[in-house]
Formats: structure tokens, sequence, C-alpha cells
């Protein structure tokens, strides 16, 4: 079982976080802060495994992450999850992100939270891995975009236009701080297809 | 109208959307939480709109403010508006927000249950799939139970997208609603062939999680699991496999043992295709998963098969090699994958100590905290001090206290696993504890102090040192506590406080002690460890008061007293309520013994009877295991009742630290002086024979001088080279080098002594290498060390449960999958009530049935109610049918097992046959016990277990299938069997289940079940309801679909066999209408079903004989070719009897009717005869009995 997925980047600043184990909104910030205490005191070149998160239980429970550029991709699992395959699924859960996103960056995250949720909904439910399929994942992804569309219909066309202004209005949002080089992979570690 | 939705919309617009909201945050970095508190205000705004629109947006923007930590429970009610929603898009920020933060304590969730249902049966697919995603999350028991049916239709849905989500979501149904896993698992084993890869990989999921909880029940899937392994090709889903066949073949190992031959067989059918994977795998996550399922099946291989241990070896090179890699991803699994070999075969990874020992140094944490794990089973006597000081020089390196935690935590675990095993010399162990305590803002104080104490009361021969020691501790206890606050290091001084009041008769110099423990410093302790100082000072007190009574020196004692007295005020003062409490009491006491000093009254020996009596160490389980006293009810009051408002006064408040409960002395109080100096004087002179003690003495000498023969002992000369008053100066180095001159020692008196033998035997060639390869059972400990075992109560009630977690989420779904399903285990369907008018003549159900009309709460809790019971009912099968249902799997993995085609009927193994006769006299006693109770019960007595149809492989099957159930009638449409039970509780009733199996392809409904009743023999009808009335079947039957029903007939006379004419009336429902059929039946009575299996022994079998007041009557059968065990199943299956003994080709047998009859049977089996004498307290009966068994033995 997945206990909980955390994003969150190189200064501990939450992106996603999603618990599949009932804590208090306290108790999981403390995790958070946390994991990201663990996490970010590691080299570059250690492995991807961790041990010892003392808020999100016990012995059984790992941390698995990956760091990509700004954005630390951390998996709490227990011993059911085989270490590589999660690695592989962090994988497909950023590639997946790159293909729905165009060239995913930190800032996709921090603004369309709500669309990473419904990505990652599609892979992981209730704490265990639905589909490693990428290409799975991305038509369900674009079928209930295009659903979304049609209910938007006419009245969506002015907001969309509005948020359009409105981004205009920022110009200092750089577009192309890119997540990094996502295929950065563990050696000897072909992805699953 | 149109005009507001327009305006709404153009609002809209500019209102703050989610991403206005995150740009806001970014932009009040100063302010932040101002700014968010603003923003919540206007979230309450925007939730009051009726806009839909709005509402959702609000939410959107809530379920991200969650995210950073804001609590957005209050708007739980405006998350379920939102998902009610008809439009995708809003109805998915609903589910959203509701996963984010909805939790069992939400008490607006039931109100989800008719949403969530809605959205389920939704035409649009991604509808359902959002409601199912969202429910993962947030699932209560209660919706779980309401909705398991729902779900579990979606499991056979058409789109493999809702199929594989409708599939994973069962195993959280299952957590929160166990009684759904029998109904759904049927259909959840389907799945696992689903042409969709995603569904199966679902399902393997589930199984997966469930078999890793509870694995023996998913035994029979094994096969199944066996042929995906070696036919998929999805990665995800052959990992899966691939670890639940190591769990499962470790299990399938334990309950099997490791002597059957079968097992070998199942290890390699599992090699064989691992290893293929392994060469044809690209993927590194399953070859790593393989390699260690290999490992797995490798270690469980341990008998029978010679070569093992070269494949162990081999696969320990292998992960020396992924250790090695500079990966440090493999070399982490490596070693993960190293500790699991290290469990059994530590031999074969000892050797790769150096290896592990230099991961220890490497810069991941990660991999150093494998390694140390490793550590902990690659100790022996030999090593151990080696990778201790190793580890001791870690400590003082490390970074980072959680590391150096790890370290401390790691040191105790080693040396003092499995009962201190591996220390030969625990001096150095205490010095070891001692150099901990100068680890600065440990948080594991309390561990290094319960070692202390652990090993000062258990290992009697090390007091005298470890008191020295902790009254080193004691007079340096200012570096220790320098900063009490943050300093967990200052427990130990509690231990050591202790150790020293305790065993002050070990202490040298007392005074000095005493006076380091009345310092003013102690008072900034934290108030526990204050308080074990006071009392532990009177203790160290009465000691010396002792010593200079003895000594006459009057002056000295009243001294003593008087520093006391000065002293002690300062705890009187204390905010600690204990410490103040015990300080005040005990200088009073101390006044007291004052006075009578004044009038010269020896008072010593008053003052030490306060703690006199030995200690023993108590096992942790030891209060658990005091069994009940017969007679005595806890929950009983023992007195009235105390009223509710005085009940609340009177509470127990705890005031006082749960530390100074723990220790609560336990003490004999009755022991009289003389006893106890004659322990003292047995305990001296033990410690006197024992040369290790002498060092921390400030004069040996004199000690020599009376103990003859001490000197003899070759250590004495080293005490010199031990420094011990020298605080903070580490030891253990020392006892390391003391250690290693000892048996270096030790190996050369050895080694002479065995050139003496080798003298005396010439004729040997064969050397030993003795020096070399010392072999760990050489290392004699350092003294004779005494570990006291903890002591247990008498009776203590022998259990393996003591480690189970009562509130394990998880027990509650080790249910067994095996059995067929009971018609009542149906999940619970919505439905109309109108129909539930009918009585059955069951006892339980009309009771449930009654009640379900009654107001939904009520529903609920009796719901509840009947769950536990569920519950309790399945607790109780379980013990009895554990080992039946271990003889099933056993079979049926054996079917699978054997890869030769079946051979010609071999003949019966004996032991299988009498297991399976066991197992039908157990299924009957349980049966006849239970049946009042349950009514799912009954149905597991069909015998064929389905899954060995499912194998295919029947063709060896032991025993021919034995159903008890005998047809009744049969027609087109329908079929009906029975069985016919004695009831136990009542002497005039049995019981008669009817299993109806609908044949044809219409549905049956109305079902009516009518019988004519005898003058002796009647059907139990509800109240009311007249004699020709007919009893209605509580179900209906689609097609192919077979269920059972349960009837009660009370009966005035048993000895004869009776037959009652019946009809059964239905409605056959088709798509061309319906029509109303009847089939007529006859049911028979034999005497055989009036007879309850009762065990007897075969003493009381004999007085039975003896008595003479029963009949006696004999049959023979000729022309029977069964083998004898068989012949007995069938008598003990089909007649209800049970085997009181067996000699050879005869055996004596016994049952008992409902109404008391004794009925005795000698079962004789000649060439091709059987003769069988019977005797009972009733001839007809026995005459009766007899002519049946005729019948069914003629048939052999």
């Amino acid at each position: 079982m997945i206990k909980a997925i955390l994003i969150f980047n190189n200064h501990g600043k939450p992106r996603l976080s999603k618990f599949y184990q009932r804590y208090s909104e306290d108790t999981q910030q403390q995790i958070i802060r946390e994991t990201f205490h663990l996490v970010s005191k590691r080299d570059e070149n250690v492995c991807n495994f961790l041990e010892g998160g003392l808020l999100i239980g016990g012995s059984d429970n790992k941390l698995i992450y990956r760091h990509y550029a700004t954005l630390y991709f951390v998996f709490c699992v227990d011993s059911s999850e085989s270490e590589l395959g999660i690695l592989d699924l962090i994988q497909v859960f950023v590639e997946t992100l790159d293909k729905c996103f165009e060239n995913v960056c930190e800032l996709d995250l921090i603004f369309h939270v709500d669309k990473v949720h419904n990505i990652l909904a599609e892979m992981v439910m209730g704490g265990m891995v639905l589909e490693t399929n990428m290409n799975e994942i991305v038509t369900q992804i674009d079928a209930q975009n295009k659903l979304e569309k049609s209910e938007a219909g006419l009245a969506g066309a002015p907001a969309r236009a509005v948020s359009a202004v409105k981004n205009m209005n920022l110009p200092e949002i750089p577009r192309n701080i890119n997540i990094g080089d996502i295929s950065i992979k563990v050696p000897n570690l072909p992805t699953f297809k | 109208m149109a005009l507001k939705m327009v305006k709404g919309s153009i609002d809209r617009m500019f209102d703050k959307n989610l991403q206005d909201l995150v740009r806001g945050i970014r932009n009040h970095k100063e302010d932040e939480a101002k700014y968010i508190s603003q923003c919540i205000d206007e979230i309450k705004q925007e939730l009051k709109q009726d806009n839909i629109a709005v509402k959702a947006n609000a939410v959107c923007k809530l379920t991200y403010l969650q995210m950073l930590g804001y609590d957005i429970s209050w708007a739980a009610f405006n998350i379920i508006e939102v998902m009610s929603a008809s439009k995708f898009t809003f109805k998915r920020i609903g589910y959203l927000a509701a996963s984010q933060c909805f939790h069992e304590g939400t008490d607006v969730i039931m109100l989800t249950t008719n949403q969530i249902r809605k959205d389920l049966s939704s035409p649009n697919q991604y509808d359902t799939g959002v409601a199912l995603t969202g429910l993962s999350c947030f699932v209560t028991p209660d919706l779980a139970r309401d909705l398991a049916n729902d779900i579990m239709t979606l499991m056979s849905h058409t789109k493999p997208y809702i199929r594989k989500k409708a599939v994973l979501i069962m195993y959280k149904v299952f957590l929160k609603y166990p009684e759904s896993l029998r109904p759904a698992f049927p259909r959840l084993k389907e799945k696992l062939e689903d042409p969709d890869p995603g569904v199966q990989s679902a399902a393997v999921n589930v199984i997966c999680e469930l078999a890793r909880r509870n694995p023996k029940n998913y035994l029979s899937l094994a096969p199944l699991f066996f042929k995906l392994m070696t036919s998929s090709t999805n990665n995800w889903v052959l990992i899966k496999i691939i670890k639940l066949a190591s769990i499962l073949h470790f299990v399938y190992r334990i309950r099997f043992g490791a002597l059957t031959p079968l097992e070998p067989r199942l290890g390699k059918k599992l090699i064989e295709p691992l290893t293929n994977l392994i060469h044809s795998t690209s993927a590194m996550s399953l070859l790593y998963e393989c390699v260690n399922t290999v490992i797995a099946v490798l270690i469980s291989l341990s008998s029978g098969m010679p070569n093992h241990s070269a494949s162990i070896q081999l696969c320990v090179q292998k992960l020396r090699i992924l250790i090695e890699d500079s990966d440090q991803n493999l070399k982490y699994l490596g070693l993960l994958a190293m500790s699991k070999i290290l469990k059994t075969h530590p031999k074969s990874v000892q050797s790769h100590k150096d290896l592990i020992l230099q991961c220890l140094d490497d810069k991941d944490e990660s991999i150093r905290l494998r390694a140390l794990d490793l550590l902990y089973g690659m100790v022996s006597k030999k090593n151990l001090m080696e990778i201790v000081k190793k580890l001791m020089i870690h400590v003082d390196k490390a970074e980072g206290t959680t590391y150096r935690d790890e370290l401390l935590t790691k040191i105790i675990d080693i040396c003092s696993q499995s009962n201190y095993q591996y220390i030969t010399n625990f001096e150095w162990y205490i010095s070891i504890l001692v150099e901990l305590t100068r680890l600065e803002g440990t948080r594991h104080g309390h561990l290094i102090a319960a070692q202390m104490l652990d090993v000062a009361i258990r290992v009697k021969a090390i007091r005298k040192f470890a008191v020295s020691q902790m009254a080193m501790l004691l007079d340096n206890a200012h570096l220790i506590a320098s900063n009490t606050q943050r300093n967990g290091i200052c427990e130990v001084l509690y231990a050591a406080a202790w150790i020293c009041g305790e065993f002050s008769e070990h202490l040298e110099e007392a005074n000095q002690t005493l006076e380091a423990m009345l310092r003013p410093k102690v008072t900034t302790l934290p108030g526990h460890i204050q308080a074990v100082y006071v009392q532990n000072m009177v203790k160290l007190y009465a000691s010396i008061l002792q010593q200079k009574e003895q000594a006459g020196e009057k002056e000295a004692a009243q001294e003593i007293t008087q520093l006391m007295i000065e002293r002690l005020p300062q705890f009187v003062q204390s905010a600690d309520l204990e410490v103040q409490e015990r300080a005040s009491c005990i200088l009073q006491l101390i006044k007291y013994i004052q006075k009578l000093q004044v009038k010269e009254v020896p008072v010593a020996e008053e003052v030490i009877a306060l703690f006199a009596g030995e200690l023993n160490p108590v096992a942790p389980k030891a209060q658990k295991k005091v069994p009940v006293p017969e007679g005595l009810d806890l929950d009983a009051w023992i007195n009235e009742p105390p009223s509710d408002s005085e009940s609340e006064d009177e509470k127990p408040k705890t005031i006082f630290h749960e530390e100074e409960q723990r220790h609560s002395r336990h003490r004999q109080p009755e022991i009289d002086e003389e006893e106890l100096a004659r322990r003292r004087e047995a305990r001296k002179q033990e410690q006197a024979n024992n040369p290790f003690y002498i060092k921390s003495s400030p004069s040996p000498q004199k000690r020599y001088q009376d103990t003859p023969g001490v000197e003899h002992i070759p250590v004495v000369q080293i005490d010199l080279s031990v420094p011990l008053k020298v605080p903070g100066m580490p030891m253990s180095d020392q006892y390391v080098k003391l250690e290693e001159e000892r048996r270096h020692k030790q190996k050369l008196e050895k080694d002479k002594k065995k050139k003496k033998q080798k003298k005396e035997k010439r004729g040997k060639h064969h050397r030993h290498n003795s020096l070399h390869t010392e072999s760990e059972e050489d290392i004699a400990p350092a003294h004779h060390v005494d570990i006291i075992t903890e002591e247990m109560p008498e009776n203590a009630l022998p259990s393996d449960e003591d480690d189970k977690d009562p509130n394990d989420p998880y027990k509650a779904l080790d249910i067994d999958l095996d059995k067929p399903l009971a018609d009542s285990e149906k999940l619970p369907v919505q439905r109309h009530r109108n129909v539930e008018t009918l009585k059955s003549p069951d006892s339980e159900v009309p009771l449930v049935e009654k009640k379900s009309k009654k107001p939904k709460k009520k529903e609920k809790k009796h719901k509840d109610k009947e769950r536990d019971k569920g519950k309790k009912k399945e607790k109780e099968k379980k013990v009895v049918e554990e080992e039946e249902e271990e003889e099933k799997k056993g079979e049926d993995l054996d079917f699978w097992l054997s890869t030769a085609p079946p051979t010609a009927p071999t003949p019966q193994p004996q032991k299988s046959s009498k297991h399976k006769k066991k197992k039908h006299k157990k299924e009957k006693e349980e049966k006849s016990k239970d049946k009042k109770k349950s009514k799912k019960k009954s149905h597991h007595s069909e015998e064929e277990p389905p899954e060995s149809v499912q194998n295919g492989t029947l063709e060896d099957e032991p025993l021919p299938p034995m159903s008890s159930y005998r047809l009744l009638a049969e027609n087109p449409y329908i079929k009906m069997t029975y069985d016919i039970q004695g009831n136990l509780q009542n002497d005039s009733q049995v019981t008669v289940s009817v299993i109806f199996e609908n044949k044809s392809t219409s549905f049956l409904k109305s079902m009516e079940l009518n019988v004519l009743d005898s003058l002796n023999t009647k059907m139990l009808r509800p109240e009311g309801s007249s004699v020709h009335d007919g009893i209605p079947v509580p179900f209906q039957l689609p097609p192919g679909i077979s269920n059972e029903a349960q009837f009660v007939f009370t009966l005035q006379s048993i000895v004869m066999a009776q037959k009652l004419k019946g009809t059964l009336s239905f409605i056959v429902k088709n798509d061309e209408g319906s029509t109303h059929e009847k089939l007529d039946f006859k049911l028979h009575f034999s005497c055989a079903s009036y007879l309850i299996t009762t065990p007897c022994y075969s003493d009381a079998f004999a007085k039975l004989l003896e008595s003479g007041d029963l009949h006696m009557s004999s049959i023979k059968v000729d022309g029977i070719s069964i083998s004898f065990q068989h012949l007995l199943a069938k008598i003990c299956f089909h007649h209800h009897f049970s085997v009181v003994e067996r000699v050879d080709s005869c055996a004596s047998m016994y049952s008992r009717s409902i109404q008391g009859h004794h009925v005795c049977l000698l079962v004789k089996k000649g060439e091709n005869s059987v003769s069988i004498d019977g005797k009972c307290n009733d001839s007809t009966l026995l005459s009766n009995l007899l002519d049946e068994m005729k019948e069914t033995l003629s048939k052999c």
C-alpha cells in the first residue's frame, strides 16, 4: 500500500499532498516538514530509499523519492510495494505530467494542483496502484478534459478569456523553468511499458 | 431568470479562482496568514450563493488551502453540495475535496450515501470513476456496508475503466466491512482472469494486500497465481505475484512443516518460472523481486535438498555483487535481501562481514541503517565485542541525533538479544552502557537505564560491579544532568540511584554515595527521578546505619542521621507531589530514629527491615497470564453500583508519574531475619569465590586472605590496569583486551589438554585446527553468569496470542474463503421493506427481520450487533476447522503439484484417511453444537471443496466425496436435496436443511414448502398458522442458483424411522410469463438422523458396556471390498458415530441420540465381510439403526 504521496520543492513548500490514511491537518503539515527535512539533506548520488519517517507509521514503511530539478516526489509505502517498482511509478507519473502539461515545470504544479490530483487519481487509487501504463492514463485524462470543455460550453469562453487577461497582467511568470531532465533514470532501470 | 444566469456567469469571471488565490498568496509573502484568512472569508461568502459554479470554485480553493494546512472540515456540507452537482466538472472538484478532508469522524458523511450510489450507477463512466476514486479515500464502515453491493455489481461493468476501479476499491470495503469479503470473493477471483490487463492487475493487487495479512486463507489460489506468473507480461502484475508467491510459499511451509514430501515440489515449481523470468526480463525491479523470491524459496527448502546451501551461497554471492555496485539503490536493495537470508542462514552472511562493516562507513544513511540491521544478526560470542567497539567509534563520529540514536538502540539490541546470549563478560557490557551515558541529547536515556536495571537485577554476579559503576555515575551526576531540560540521558540516574539503593550492601563507600544523592543540584532533576533518589537514599541510609551500629560507631550513626535531617527538607519543598510526599514521610521517620538514637536504642535492624526481601524479575506478561480463579467474576459489582452522580466525583485521577507506579516493589513481607541473614551469607560466599569482584575493591588483598584458594586464579594481576574510579574514561576497550587475554589463556589451557589427549591417543591422524578456527561454543563466559529467568505465575496460561493486537484492522479479514457461501451471507441490498412478513422456523431470522422494520437507527445498531455475533461465530468455527482446512488445502495443492498423471487406484494412505475421518467427526460435532446459532454453517457438510473442481484434478481425491445431502425430489425446474440433524438442546426437535437448486433458465419465486404432519412428527410452523399452511422459503432463485433453507420438525418418539409426504409449490417466471408449479416429495427421517456425534473415552465406554442395561443385537454384511478406514469413515459420516478405539480391523464406536439413548457398536472386519454388534438402551432403535447401516454397507 502507498500511504502518502507528497510533492514539495527544494524549500519544502508543498505542491501536492495526498494521504491515504487519515491524519489531521496539523499532522499532515508536520509529516511534510519532517519528510522534507529527511529528504532534502541527502546528497544527489545516494540511494532513493529512506527509512525512519517517525510520523508516518512504523518500521514497515519506507520513503521512496526522486528529485527532479526543483521538485521532490516522495512516496511513502509499506513493504508490500516493490522499491524499484515505485521508483518506476514516480517516473511514469512525472512523464505523464510532462505529457499533460506539455513540458511541465514547477509553476504548472503550483497553479494547477487540481489537475495534478486528477492525473494522480488515474494512477493510484486509495493507496493502491491503479494504472502504470502512461498512454492509458493520458487517454483517460484527455477524455475527461474534453468532457469538462463540453460542459463549460459557451459560458466557459469568457471565463477563459478573463483568465488569459489576468495572466497577461503578470508578465513576470516565467514559463521556462522546466522541471528538469526528466529522463534522468536510475541506471539499469527500464520503465514499465 | 436567464438574465440572472448570465449575470451570474459574468460576476463569476471576476471572482477569484484557484490561480488567483495562488498568485495572491505568492504576492503576500509577508502577511500570508492574514491574506489567507481574508480569502477564507471571501470563500465563506461564495459558499452562501446559490450558483453551483461559484460554490465549486470556492471548494476548489479550499482544497488548495487544505494542502497548506488549513482545516476545511467546516465546509463539509458545501463539499457534499458540490459533489452532487450534475456537471462532471463540479462533481470532480467536490469529490477531490471530500477525498482530501473527509474521514470517519465527519458527521455529514452519511448524507453522501445516496449521492454516491447515484453516481456509481451513472451512465457517464467518469462520474462513476470519480465517485469510486473519492470513495476509496473516505469510505467508512457504514458506507461500505451500504454500497458494497453496488460496487460488487460494478466489478462486472462493461467498461474495464470502471471494472478496475471497482475491483481495487473492494479492498477498502473489505477492511471496513469484513462481512463483504466472503460474498465478494468469488467475483474477485474471477477478475484475476479478466481479459483487461488493468483489471487483472487490480485484482492481483487486492488479493496480494489481503493475502499479506492472512496468507493461509489464500493458499488455494496458488495454482491460479502460478498460471498468471507464467503467462502475464505486465511487470507490475508479475512483481506483485512474485511477492505474493514468496509469502504463500513461506506460509505453506509453516503450515505443513518441512517434512512434507510435497514441499520441495512446490519450491521447484516456483523456482523454474522464476529463473526463466530472471533470464528473460530486462526490468531490474522484476529481476530483483525474482532473486528475492528465489532466496525465500531456497531458504525454506532447508530440508530435503542437499545442494541448497550451495544455492544460498550463490544468491549471497549475487547480492554481494549488488552491494558492491556503484548504484546506491542496488546496494541498498542488496543489503535488504541479505537481511532476509540472515534470518535462516546467518553463517553464509557472516562471511561477508567485511563488506557490511564497510557499508557502515557509507555516506548514505539508508545504507548505513540497513547495514546496522544486518549486524544485529551477525554477532556471535566471538565477535560481539569487536562489532560493538566499531559501533562505538561510529557513535562518536556520528552527526545528527537520529542516526546516533539509531546506533545506540542497535548497540543495546545487539547486546541484549536473546537474553544476552552473546555477552560473555557483563562487566564489559556495563562499562559500555556507562560509556553511552556520555552521549548528549539522546532520546534513549530510558533505554540505557532499563538495560542497567535489567542486567543488575538479573545477573546476580555483576551486582557488585554494577553498584560501583552506578555510584560513580551518581558522583558525576552533574556531568550528565548539566542541561536537564532537553537531556534524556539523565534518565540513567534513575537506574543508578535505584541500583545503588537496592544493592547497597555492595557499596564500598556508601557515605560518599549518600552525600552525592543529597546534593542540592539533585533538586533540578525531573520529579520521577528525584522520587527514586529519595526512596533509595533511605535504603542507603539504612545499610549505613546497620554498618555503623555493628561497628559500634554510635556517633557516626548519629552524624549520618543528622545529615539526612539537614538535607531532606530540600525535597520536602519539591513541587513534585510524589517527591514531596515521600520526602516528608521519610523525614518524619528519620526524626523518630534520631530520637531513639539519642536514647541509645539500637534501631538499625528495624530500619533495614523496611527494605528486606529479595527482588525477583517478573515477566512482563506475567500479570496477564494469571489464570482467573474459578467462580471469580471480575465484571460483577462487589457492592451496589453507585449512582451516576457519585461516580463522577470519585473518578480516580492519575496524579503520580507512571514510572513510579511501574516500579512499585514486589515484596514478600514475611521473611524472618534468619532467612535473610542466611541468604546474605550465601550471596557473599558466592561473590567471594568470584575473582572478578576484586577489581572494584579498595583493598583486594584483604579479601584474598579470608577466601582461601582464590590466589590460584590467574586474573589477579590484571586488576591494577583498570582505573575504575576515573570518571568519563572509556573502559570497555580494556575489557576487550582482558577478554582477549582470557580467551587466549583458556585456549592455551584447552590446547594443553588436547595435546595431552592426543598424546594418549596416538593413532589419530586427524588434526584439529582449533587454534585458528575457534568455534564460538568454545568461548566460556568470563564468570559464572546466572541470568535469572523472569518469573511467571503458577499455572500460567500458555498462549501464543499475546502479541496480537486486538485492534488490528486486518484481523477481521481473517476469514475462511473456501467454505461455500450461505444465504445469510449476502451483501445488504437496498430494497423496499415490504416482503418481510414471513416467519421462518429458524430461531434467529424472524428476530432480525422484525427489527429491520423499526426506524433506521435501531436497525443499524442491531446490524452492528449481528456483525459482532458473526465475528464470534466465525472465530469459534475457525478453531474447530483449522485442522480440517489444512487438510483440505494440502490435498488441493497436492493435486496441483502432482505433475505426473494420476496412477491407477493407489491404496489409501493410512494417515490421510484417518485425518479425513477425524474431519467428518469434527464436522458433525460442530454441526450439532452450532446448529442453533449458525445458519450459515450447515452448508459445509457438503463435502466437495469447490476449488478442487476448479483445479480440474480431482482424480486422486483420497476418499470419494461424501455428502450427507440426499436427493429429496427433482423436476426440470428445481432440485431439492436435504440433510437432517438432531438438535442437542432440544430432545424432540430435528432440523432439516434443504438445498433448492434452480435448474431452469427461469426465475423461481414464491416457493412454499408444506408437509403432511403425522401423529409423531410435525413441522414447526409459526404461531398462529394452521397445520395446513405451508412455510414460505425465505428467498427467490435466479437461474442456476442454489440456496439453502432450514425447517424444524418436532417428534415424539425417535426409535423408528419416519416418512412424511410433502409438496413444494412455486412460481416459474420467464419472458413468456409465469406459471404455477408443484413438486411432491417424501421426507425420510432415518434413525441415524436422530443421532448426534458424541465423542466418548474408552473407559467411559467400557463402563457403559458393563452397566448391563443395554439391549444387544448384531448384523453381518458380506461382500465388503472397501478398506476398513473407509468403512469406519462411512459409518461415522452417514450414521453420526465416533470411533472410541480401534485395534487392527476391529473398532468400537459410540453415538448418542437426541433423547439420550446410548448406542455402542463393535465393528469387526473379516476377509470379505463386516460384522457389527450393537448395544443400546432401546432395542427397537438399535435394530432400526443396524438395518440402516446394513443398507449403507451393502451399497459399498
